[in-house]
């Protein structure tokens, strides 16, 4: 029993005799004292600014990380338009009004339109079915759901989000075109005064499908980044709107929604951008019919990217140049929506820093 | 319009562990109560349970009965909104919603009570902020984000805010601690104009402050950590600050504990 103390003493002043020799080991190699001149403190002349120094290494690293960005995203554009351009000056329809795709006909005959046309309306219904229940899932998450069972459901949907795309494709085609089917026919039978529901078949392969399957490859992005800005909203702002006698929707409408937006809409554009993209599932789910059609239930629709993926094998050389042009418009389209959803996040962006 | 509170042996638990243990008192209308005390003691507790707040922790529940004019605020069939509505609370840290400007923060509280009108709600915001001493001060620039104001000016908003909604009661939890000397002088001579409509609760680390502003005075105590805080305590101010009757209370204020 006596000497425990001693013996933790001991190990305590070792302890320190190691902290202290380390310290002048290390002091050594870089104090001023190892040159002429005295230690700083003691009235010498002040050491000089080294010339090499990590501050300069890591400066220099940063930059040309950022630099390279650039030279990316330039050398991008370069290889489409150098591609495209050839292709396109071959093309006797105009490239952007025609609707059909033969690019490797003697005389070439193509147009993005179908293919644009078909890309944004399957990627806008995604959106529009995968949003709100997106949000839905985000908010109970983070603030109606307990702890235990909020933490679990949380690891399933990012496991969601880590399905290849191609899974969800051959699914998409081989289980889930049924019931979309059945379901396209009950809504033709009952609302095909509604032009989107309309026409006489056959169902299955059809814009609805493409859309429904990119909602829930957007589902989960959407919902995992939503839920990590709504768990940020501060504790102080929800006390101060319960305090003044909120219900948890209202709280949540008052303190939480406002707060979130911005992160929101950058969360809707990454699930809008993997939407614009997605090739191999689209592919495999849609009609790919070249055609520009409001109707959803009807065998049809076809976009950029599966276009890409279906006919690049026999695809001759005006044909891939044709296919690298229509790959320059999805650029430009994703260019445009993001550049939106900034101009969105900016409009409001002194009441966001004002608040950090 | 103000009302009287009357806690008799309210016990506030987070979980298993007791903050507070059988705190009893009367606040009259229309006067300043400071509660006092050192830190962990129970006295922001004991202010959170009087509006409700407190449950809002998981785990957190309260033993006892509250009541403002007779009516019991923690009876099984009381709206709890309409409880925080009745009685106010300001925050130790200044907390106007970053999203909204001046305008939108001070007129919250009436839109979640569904007030649409834009002629009420533009007279609720300048009777609010001339209330909160606040109105000079940001009349050329209600639709500026409120959190873009002073330490200071922000606390005013969040009063004017509080006291948009017409509550009765009007409770502050170190409405001061993160403020300068300046803002604070000015925050407590709103609470001198605010009591004539309110009755005010207030929570301060500050015995000056309490000494200066508050009409009766609490002290709160612990006998050791873990152990629930109690009211040691209560009476009216000039006789806690010069002639107490508890021993405790005397060291507190003197200084030679907590």
């Amino acid at each position: 029993m006596g000497d425990y103390p001693s013996r933790s003493e001991n190990a305590t002043a070792g302890d320190l005799g190691v902290t202290a020799s380390r310290t002048r080991a290390a002091g050594s190699g870089v104090s001023p004292s190892s040159y002429d001149e005295p230690p700083i403190g003691g009235g010498g002349a002040l050491p000089k600014k080294a010339r090499f120094s990590m501050e300069s290494g890591f400066r220099g690293l940063s930059v040309s990380a950022g630099a390279m960005v650039l030279v990316i995203i330039v050398a991008i554009a370069i290889f489409l338009i150098s591609k495209a351009a050839p292709a396109i000056g071959k093309d006797t329809e105009n490239f952007l009004t025609y609707k059909q795709w033969f690019p490797n006909e003697a005389d070439p005959k193509f147009g993005i339109a179908a293919l644009a046309f078909g890309t944004l309306l399957t990627s806008v219904i995604a959106l529009i079915v995968a949003v709100p229940i997106s949000l839905g899932i985000a908010l109970f998450l983070s603030h109606y759901a307990p702890k235990r069972l909020a933490t679990p459901l949380g690891f399933i949907i990012d496991l969601l989000a880590a399905v290849p795309s191609v899974v969800f494709g051959l699914w998409g085609r081989d289980v889930f075109q049924q019931p979309v089917a059945d379901f396209s026919e009950w809504l033709n039978k009952y609302f095909s005064w509604i032009p989107i529901f309309g026409g006489d078949g056959p169902y299955g392969q059809s814009i609805m499908l493409g859309g429904l399957v990119l909602a829930i490859m957007v589902l989960p992005i959407v919902t995992s980044l939503s839920r990590e800005v709504f768990q940020q909203t501060p504790g102080m702002n929800e006390e101060a709107a319960l305090a003044l006698g909120a219900t948890k929707w209202e709280m949540v409408r008052t303190a939480v929604l406002p707060y979130g937006k911005p992160g929101v809409i950058a969360s809707v554009m990454l699930g809008l951008g993997r939407a614009l993209g997605e090739t191999i599932a689209l592919a495999l789910t849609l009609g790919l019919v070249f055609n520009i059609s409001f109707n959803l239930i009807e065998v049809g629709g076809n976009s950029v990217a599966a276009n890409i993926a279906t006919t690049f094998g026999e695809a001759n050389e005006t044909g891939r140049g044709a296919l690298i042009a229509s790959g320059l418009v999805l650029f430009a389209i994703t260019l445009v929506v993001n550049m939106g959803a900034r101009a969105i996040i900016y409009r409001r962006r002194e009441f966001r820093d004002s608040a950090a | 319009m103000a009302k009287r509170i009357e806690a008799s042996n309210v016990s506030s638990y987070y979980g298993n562990f007791k903050a507070i243990d059988s705190i009893s008192m009367t606040v009259e209308p229309k006067t300043i109560t400071a509660l006092i005390g050192p830190s962990g003691c129970g006295k922001s507790t004991f202010l959170r349970s009087i509006n409700r707040m407190h449950e809002v922790l998981p785990g957190a529940r309260i033993e006892g009965r509250l009541t403002i004019d007779d009516q019991n605020i923690y009876d099984p069939d009381v709206d709890v909104t309409a409880v925080r509505r009745l009685i106010g609370m300001v925050f130790q840290r200044p907390n106007p919603f970053p999203t909204m400007s001046i305008y939108e923060n001070v007129v919250a509280g009436l839109k979640l009570n569904g007030v649409k009108k834009k002629s009420v709600l533009d007279d609720a915001a300048e009777q609010s902020l001339k209330a909160a001493n606040l109105w000079n001060e940001v009349k050329d620039r209600l639709n500026r984000p409120g959190a873009g104001l002073s330490g200071g000016q922000q606390q005013r908003l969040c009063i004017a805010r509080t006291i948009a909604v017409e509550p009765q009661v009007v409770l502050m939890d170190e409405p001061c601690s993160a403020l300068d000397p300046i803002s604070t002088l000015a925050i407590e001579d709103l609470m001198f104009k605010l009591k004539d409509r309110f009755t005010i609760i207030i929570v301060t680390h500050n015995m000056q402050q309490a000494a200066r502003v508050s009409d009766k005075t609490g002290f709160f105590s612990i006998d050791k950590t873990g152990d629930p805080g109690r009211l040691i305590e209560y009476d009216d101010t000039q006789k806690i600050f010069s002639n107490p009757s508890e021993k405790k209370t005397e060291d507190y204020i003197t200084g030679r504990f907590g």
